[in-house]
């Protein structure tokens, strides 16, 4: 997102915010603050949702670090953000179950530190825009093997044990419901709620939906944005996969069919997978890593799902725009619409 | 009746200064937000040039699938008022279920995919992409 997103302005100063972290790591380390030195904070450009901070951390003592961090913070005075203990625990668990992810260092759940709940985790080196992906030549052996890297990635995701006490909070469909009818239902409503037009081509996908979601299945946890927007990458493949902060718990076959969703195709329509590759290949890889087999038409559904959460995604952006939030790119979006709509009549009719 | 240059040609211009001068001056969130506003410019010259076209062809699809007769509204605001109308109407027949399958359904599919191909022809210059923001 561009930086025209409101942005809470921070309670602190950032040499107050840098004085705090100082004798929050310290106690976290068990050092004295005189050998924590914290450096270089910066605000990183990034989503409404949460706030993120690049900083450097040397820990003196007996044997010097110097640790390159990411901070993530809820922003301050938010009310009803994810949980940032939990998506810092998710994250811990995903590393133990060698999924690339940024090392997470130390948690804070006291508003007081810092105005909100926050984490600090490594800060990595990668690249992480699509558009460079797909075009600069540098990447051609990324893109080639990406589509099956993502597969045996979320295998290894969706084999994590999500009924262990640290992930206890994960949010979850409700019990006889499957979460296939309730995330279908959840937009509906909320496009409903929110769209200033009558979305037919919405209440068609609705009604497709409902009518083919698939039986409540085994439930796993499901990273909830996994798309090649969120894959950090270098000329040698996958770095780490990020934002975890949609993490649930839900159908594993939900995070296939969001990668699948064209929009992250940049273009590149030929291969659905983020304009990099088939499904059969990320299917296979999937597969071949552990994944529970993969039903078609479950993938089928939960494509035309993620176009639909799509369509809803950019009908809120708009609706921000129309409510007083002024922002050039949130009244750019509403009128992306119709290419949701359009990757949906075609997904569910077969393309005209 | 207004002067030239006319409301396209205007904002033809302001796409080309924002295009040509204002974006390779600037850079970073800004010079995405200058490119995201050079087609946003384009977009409503677009719009201008096919909108009454596309409402009066809109219009009709619309009374044939819902069997309505009634007179074409003459005057572009009206018009776009009546055809938010029928869509409306249309909506509701689709979430009672009228639209889940049969003949009336295929009628319905043409009619959307080609006012949806209406929308991307206003809105779909040669973007940027969002990702170009970080």
């Amino acid at each position: 997102m561009g930086e025209a997103r409101p942005v809470t302005a921070p309670v602190l100063s950032e040499a107050e915010m840098m004085a705090r972290l100082r004798d929050f790591v310290a106690a976290q380390a068990s050092l004295a603050p005189g050998e924590v030195r914290v450096g270089s904070l910066r605000r990183l450009a990034g989503g409404a949702s949460r706030e993120q901070w690049s900083l450097d951390v040397e820990l003196g003592g007996a044997t010097p670090v110097l640790l390159p961090l990411v901070l993530r913070r809820d922003p301050p005075g938010r009310v009803g953000e994810s949980d940032r203990g939990l998506e810092f625990r998710v994250l811990r668990a995903a590393a133990r179950a060698g999924v690339p992810v940024p090392r997470v260092h130390w948690c804070c759940g006291d508003a007081s530190v810092l105005g909100a709940p926050f984490f600090l985790m490594d800060r990595l080196e990668g690249e992480t825009l699509p558009r460079r992906l797909l075009r600069n030549p540098e990447y051609a052996a990324t893109r080639a093997g990406l589509a099956p890297a993502l597969g045996a990635i979320l295998a290894r995701i969706h084999a994590i044990d999500a009924s262990r006490p640290e992930l206890a909070g994960l949010a979850s469909a409700g019990a006889g419901v499957g979460s296939a009818l309730l995330e279908t239902r959840r937009i509906a409503e909320a496009v409903g709620r929110l769209a200033v037009e009558p979305h037919p081509v919405l209440d068609l996908a609705a009604r497709w939906l409902e009518a083919r979601a698939p039986e409540p299945g085994r439930r796993v946890l499901v990273h909830g944005d996994y798309r090649v927007g969120n894959v950090m990458f270098d000329a040698t493949g996958v770095r780490a996969i990020l934002d975890w902060e949609l993490s649930h718990l839900g159908d594993p076959v939900e995070d296939l069919g969001w990668l699948c969703v064209r929009a992250w195709r940049f273009g590149n329509d030929a291969l659905p997978v983020g304009g990099v590759g088939t499904r059969e290949a990320l299917v296979r890889a999937y597969q071949e890593a552990g994944g529970a087999p993969v039903d078609r038409e479950a993938l089928r559904f939960w494509e035309v799902c993620g176009n639909f959460k799509l369509a809803l995604v950019f009908i809120t952006q708009c609706r921000a725009w129309i409510d007083g939030v002024p922002s050039l790119e949130l009244a750019s979006l509403g009128r992306r619409t119709a290419e949701a709509e359009q990757e949906l009549l075609d997904l569910m009719e077969g393309p005209s | 009746m207004n002067d030239r240059p006319t409301g396209v040609e205007l904002l033809r211009a302001v796409e080309r200064f924002l295009e040509q001068e204002v974006v390779p001056r600037l850079d970073g969130p800004r010079r995405y937000h200058a490119r995201v506003a050079a087609n946003l410019v384009a977009i409503v010259a677009k719009e201008i040039e096919t909108e009454e076209a596309q409402l009066q062809s809109e219009w009709e699809r619309l009374g044939v699938l819902l069997g309505l007769r009634e007179e074409r509204p003459s005057l572009r605001d009206a018009l776009r008022e009546a055809v938010r109308e029928r869509t409306q109407a249309l909506a509701a027949r689709i979430r009672r279920g009228d639209a889940d399958r049969g003949a009336w359904r295929d009628d319905l599919i043409a009619h959307l995919r080609r006012t949806i191909a209406d929308k991307l022809a206003v809105s779909k210059p040669p973007r940027v992409t969002r990702e170009e923001s970080v």
